[in-house]
C-alpha cells in the first residue's frame, strides 16, 4: 500500500492528502503509536515503583530499600562468590547484542537478502531466548534467597540491627528468616511484576520474530519484494531493549 | 494487510458475494462496525439507563414496596424494596456502563470508524483487520461485564472508580468478590478494544486522507476524533498498570494499594505499606482524559451539524482545533481536582485548580464559537440541529460548575455530594449522549440509506432536553445543602426531608426521560427497515461522506475517490448560487488542487526535502491561523 501510495503522488507536498506525511506505510507507524501508548504502560509501573519506593518514610528503618548490589550477586556455578550484579549485567549485554544483530538482519532486509536475514534472525532468536532464560534463573534464585509477594525478607543485616539497636531504632523490624531482618514490602513485588510485565514483553518478542523468521525462510517477504516486516519486528525488539535499560537502572542500580 | 488495501482499490466497484457471517458478524467493512458499535452502545445505554431507573425508585420511595422489583430481581429485592449491596452495584454499573461502554465505545467507536474513512476520502480504515477485533474485543468487554451483573454475590459495588481498600479486598463487600474479578477482566478486554481502535483512527488520519485533504481541509469532526484517540492511546495503558498492581492486591497477596486496614474491627490485615491514593493518582490520569474522551467527540459531531443546519461556515474553525488541543493538553495535568481532598498538599492543590480553571478557556472559546456560529444564521431545525443545540446548552450549563467545582477551598464542601453529579451528568453526561443523538439523526442516513422519523424525533428531543434539566438542575440545590452521593436512602437523616419532594420529581423526570428513549428506539429500528428512502445529501452538507452512493458499498466510492478543493465549511459563498459548496467540487476558476505556492515543477530529490519542510510549516501556520 505505501509503495503504492508513494509511487502515485510522489510530488504531492507532505499534508496535502493522498500520501503518508512520514512517509511510511501505515503499519509502520501503527507500531510507532503501539510503542508510544505502550511507553506509557511502563511508565506507570515505573512511576508506581518510585511513590512505593520514595514516599513510604514513616520509619527509616523498616523502609530502608535493600541495596540491590547485595542481593544480586550471584552467578551460575560460581557459588558463594560475591560478584555483584556481574549476571544482570551479562542479561544486559546479551539483549543489547541481539538489538545489534536485529539492526543488522533490518540492514539485510533492505538488500533483499534473504540468507543473510535469516541468519541474523535467528541470532536475535537466540539472544531473546538466551536473556528469558537468564531471567528465569534470576527470578528462580531469589525466590530461593526468600522473595515473595507478600513481604520482603531483605531487610537489615546482623551488623546493621546492632548499629541500629544501639542508636535507640530496635524495636521498628523483626527478625526474617535468615540473617536477615523483614524489608519494606513491596521491594520484591515490584522487582517481580515490573521485570515479569518487561520479561512478557520479551517473550512476545521472541514470539514474534520466530513468526517472522519462519515467514522469511518460507520466503513471504521475498514474494512480497520487501523486509519491512523485519523493521516492525526490529522497531518493537529495540523498544523492549529500551525499556530494559530503564527497569536496568531502576531496579538494580539506583 | 497491504495486499487486502489494494484489493479493495482495484475491485471497489466488483461486488462480489459476502456470506452473512462474513458481512454482518466478523465484518472488516468499516460502516458495518460503526453499526456494530452503535447498536452494542444502545443495547448498553438501554441497560444504563434501566439501573439508574431501578436506584432512582429507591431513593424517592425509600421504605415503599414495588412487588414487580421482586419478581424482576428476586434475591435483590426481597419485599419488592432494593438490597443496599445491589443498591451500590447498581450505581456501580451504571457508570461504568455509561462511561466507557456506551459514550466511549458506543459513541466514539461509531462515530470514528463511520466518518473517518468516509470524510476523508478512504475506502477503509488503515487496518480493517484490527478495526474487527476492537468491536470483537469490546462486546466480549460487554458481556463480561454484564455477566457480572447476575453473579451470586452481586456485581461490583465501589463506585465506577473501583478504589481500594473497598475494590482490593474480597471480604470488603459481596462485589468485591467475583464481582470486581469480572470487572477487571471487562476493563482489561475494553483497554485492548480501544487500543486497537484507537492506533487504526490515528494511522488513518494521519496516512490515509484523499488527495487535496490536508490536515486544516479535515472536517472538525475528524479533529475531534483524532485528539480522543490520542487521549485514550496515551491514558488508557495508565489504567492498565492501575489494574495490574490492583489485581495483584486482590489475589497474589501483595500490598501496593493497602496498609493499615482494620476489617470489621478484628484486628489489622497483614497488609502494610501500601497506599490507596496512588491508586487514585493513576485512576485519574486515565479518568481525567476519560471525561474530554467523552465529551470532544460529542463536540466535533455539533460542529459539523451546527454549521451544516445553519448554513454558516463555522465560526472560528483554527480556533475550534487549538481550543481542541488545549483541552486534550491540559487534560492529562490536571487529575489532581478529582483528589483535593486525599490531604494533599495544599501548594500542589493550587497547581492543579489553577490548571483546572485555565481549561475554561479553550471550553469557551468553542462554547462561543458555537453561538457565533448560530447568530444570524439560516436555522433548519431538524432533530440533529436541536440535539446540537441542546449540546451546547448542557456544556454550558454544566461546565459553569465546572469552574466551582475546580477551586480546591470550594471542593472540599462540595466533594462527593450531589451537585457534583449534578456537574458530570449535565456537562459530559447530558452533553455528550446529545452530541451522540445528534450524530445518530444526521448520519442515519448515510448508515441505513434511509430518514429517521423527524416528528418523533422533535418529541424525543424536548422531552429528553427537558427532563433532563428536570433530573440533574434539583440536585445542584441538594448537593450544596449536603446530600452525599452513592447514598442508599436518606431517610434517617432528619436534615434531608426536605428534599424528598425533589427526590420524587427528580424520578418521574427520569422515568419520563426513560419513555422519551422507547421513542427514540422505535425511530430507530423502525427506519432502518421501513424509513423513508434518503437521497445522497439530504442535509446539502459539504463533506466527502455525501458524495458516496446511498446504497453503501464495500470501498465507499464506486471509482476514483474524490480529491477535495477546498475546506469542509464553506456554507452560504455569496458567490455561489447555492448556499453550499461541497468539498469534492472543482473549482471553477481555479482548477488546481493546490495552493499556488504548493504546487512545484518536479523539484529536484534534494530540493524536494526542503520543499517538503517549508510546506509543512505552511500547513502548521496556517491550522494555527498564521498566515
Amino acid at each position: 500500500m505505501a509503495n503504492h501510495t508513494e509511487a502515485t503522488f510522489e510530488k504531492q507536498p507532505m499534508w496535502a492528502g493522498g500520501r503518508s506525511p512520514f512517509n511510511v506505510s501505515y503499519g509502520k507507524l501503527m507500531m510507532w503509536i503501539f510503542l508510544l501508548s505502550d511507553a506509557f504502560t511502563f511508565s506507570s509501573l515505573l512511576v508506581q515503583y518510585g511513590a512505593q519506593r520514595f514516599s513510604n518514610i514513616q520509619s527509616p528503618v523498616t523502609t530502608k530499600w535493600p541495596d540491590p548490589a547485595s542481593i544480586f550477586n550471584h552467578f551460575p556455578f560460581m557459588h558463594g562468590l560475591h560478584l555483584p550484579l556481574l549476571f544482570v549485567s551479562v542479561m544486559t549485554f546479551i539483549l543489547i547484542l541481539s538489538s545489534v544483530t536485529m539492526v543488522l538482519a533490518v540492514e539485510a532486509g533492505h538488500r533483499n537478502s534473504k540468507k543473510e536475514v535469516q541468519r541474523y534472525m535467528l541470532y536475535t532468536i537466540v539472544g531473546g531466548a538466551a536473556f528469558l532464560g537468564c531471567q528465569a534463573w534470576e527470578w528462580s534464585t531469589f525466590i530461593h534467597e526468600g522473595a515473595r509477594l507478600y513481604g520482603n525478607t531483605f531487610g537489615i543485616t546482623e551488623q546493621g540491627y546492632k548499629h541500629l539497636s544501639s542508636v535507640g531504632f530496635g524495636d521498628h523490624f523483626e527478625w526474617a528468616i535468615g540473617d536477615r531482618t523483614n524489608g519494606p514490602v513491596p521491594f520484591a513485588a515490584l522487582f517481580f511484576i515490573v521485570t515479569g510485565f518487561h520479561g512478557f514483553h520479551v517473550f512476545s518478542g521472541v514470539v514474534i520474530n520466530v513468526v517472522v523468521y519462519i515467514m522469511t525462510v518460507r520466503g513471504v517477504f521475498e514474494r512480497r519484494g520487501h523486509y519491512e516486516m523485519i523493521e516492525k519486528a526490529g522497531l518493537y525488539w529495540h523498544f523492549v531493549d529500551l525499556v530494559w535499560v530503564f527497569v536496568f537502572t531502576f531496579f538494580y542500580l539506583i | 494487510m497491504s495486499t487486502a488495501a489494494l484489493h479493495v482499490d482495484h475491485h471497489a466497484d466488483h461486488h462480489h458475494k459476502e456470506s452473512f457471517i462474513s458481512k454482518y458478524v466478523f465484518s472488516m467493512d468499516h460502516k458495518m462496525i460503526s453499526k456494530q458499535f452503535l447498536i452494542t452502545g444502545i443495547v448498553m445505554g438501554m441497560v444504563g439507563m434501566i439501573m439508574s431507573l431501578l436506584f432512582r425508585l429507591q431513593l424517592a420511595w425509600p421504605d415503599e414496596q414495588f412487588g414487580i422489583l421482586e419478581t424482576l430481581l428476586g434475591k435483590w429485592a426481597v419485599d419488592g424494596k432494593l438490597d443496599p449491596n445491589f443498591y451500590m452495584g447498581l450505581v456501580t454499573i451504571h457508570g461504568t456502563i455509561m462511561v466507557f461502554y456506551v459514550l466511549t465505545a458506543g459513541l466514539s467507536g461509531t462515530f470514528s470508524n463511520l466518518l473517518i474513512p468516509l470524510q476523508l476520502g478512504a475506502r477503509d480504515m488503515a487496518s480493517p483487520m484490527m478495526n474487527m477485533l476492537s468491536y470483537w474485543f469490546f462486546f466480549a468487554s460487554s458481556v463480561v461485564l454484564l455477566i457480572s451483573v447476575g453473579v451470586e454475590t452481586g456485581p461490583a459495588s465501589g463506585g465506577w472508580t473501583v478504589y481500594p481498600p473497598l475494590s482490593a479486598l474480597e471480604k470488603a463487600m459481596p462485589g468485591s468478590g467475583l464481582g470486581m474479578t469480572l470487572w477487571l477482566t471487562a476493563i482489561a478486554l475494553f483497554i485492548v478494544s480501544s487500543l486497537l481502535g484507537g492506533i487504526n483512527y490515528i494511522s488513518t488520519v494521519l496516512n490515509m486522507r484523499t488527495k487535496g485533504m490536508s490536515m486544516n481541509r479535515m472536517p472538525l469532526t475528524i479533529w475531534a476524533f483524532f485528539f480522543t484517540a490520542i487521549l485514550g492511546l496515551l491514558s488508557f495503558p495508565v489504567l492498565l498498570g492501575a489494574a495490574l498492581f490492583l489485581i495483584f492486591d486482590r489475589s497474589f497477596g501483595t500490598s501496593f494499594y493497602l496498609s493499615d486496614i482494620y476489617l470489621e474491627g478484628v484486628g489489622a490485615l497483614e497488609n502494610i505499606g501500601g497506599s490507596p491514593v496512588l491508586y487514585q493518582h493513576l485512576f485519574w490520569f486515565l479518568g481525567h482524559p476519560e471525561v474530554y474522551i467523552i465529551l470532544m467527540p460529542a463536540l466535533g459531531i455539533t460542529s459539523e451539524v451546527i454549521s451544516t443546519n445553519a448554513r454558516k461556515p463555522i465560526f472560528g474553525y483554527t480556533a475550534m482545533i487549538i481550543s481542541l488541543m488545549g483541552i486534550s493538553f491540559l487534560s492529562f495535568i490536571v487529575w489532581g481536582h478529582h483528589m483535593f481532598i486525599t490531604g494533599m498538599n495544599p501548594f500542589l492543590g493550587s497547581v492543579f485548580m489553577i490548571l483546572t480553571l485555565i481549561i475554561a478557556v479553550p471550553s469557551a472559546v468553542k462554547a462561543f464559537n458555537y453561538l457565533t456560529t448560530l447568530w444570524k444564521g439560516n436555522l433548519r431545525f431538524n432533530p440533529a440541529m436541536l440535539f446540537s443545540i441542546g449540546l451546547v446548552s448542557f456544556f454550558i450549563s454544566g461546565g459553569l460548575t465546572g469552574i466551582y467545582l475546580g477551586n480546591a477551598a470550594l471542593d472540599i464542601q462540595l466533594h462527593d455530594s450531589y451537585f457534583v453529579v449534578a456537574h458530570f451528568h449535565l456537562v459530559m453526561g447530558s452533553a455528550a449522549i446529545f452530541g451522540m443523538f445528534a450524530g445518530i439523526y444526521h448520519w442515519f442516513p448515510k448508515m441505513y440509506g434511509r430518514m429517521m422519523n423527524k416528528t418523533l424525533g422533535y418529541f424525543h428531543f424536548w422531552l429528553t432536553f427537558i427532563t433532563a434539566y428536570l433530573v440533574f438542575f434539583p440536585m445542584h440545590f441538594m448537593g450544596l445543602a449536603g446530600v452525599p452521593r452513592r447514598y442508599y436512602q436518606f431517610t434517617l437523616v432528619k436534615e434531608f426531608d426536605v428534599w424528598m419532594d425533589v427526590n420524587k420529581l427528580i424520578t418521574v423526570s427520569a422515568i419520563v426521560a426513560g419513555f422519551a428513549q422507547l421513542l427514540f428506539l422505535w425511530n430507530f429500528f423502525y427506519s432502518i427497515f421501513k424509513g423513508k428512502k434518503s437521497e445522497q445529501n439530504p442535509w446539502q452538507a459539504n463533506t466527502l461522506e455525501w458524495s458516496t452512493p446511498v446504497e453503501r458499498i464495500h470501498g465507499n466510492w464506486p471509482g476514483e475517490i474524490p480529491t477535495v478543493y477546498r475546506g469542509p465549511y464553506e456554507y452560504s459563498r455569496p458567490d455561489r448560487e447555492e448556499d453550499f459548496f461541497p468539498q469534492y467540487i472543482p473549482d471553477e476558476s481555479a482548477p488546481e488542487v493546490l495552493q499556488p505556492e504548493e504546487t512545484q515543477k518536479a523539484p529536484s530529490e534534494k530540493e524536494e526535502e526542503t520543499v517538503e519542510t517549508s510546506v509543512f510549516f505552511a500547513a502548521i501556520k496556517r491550522v494555527f491561523g498564521l498566515s
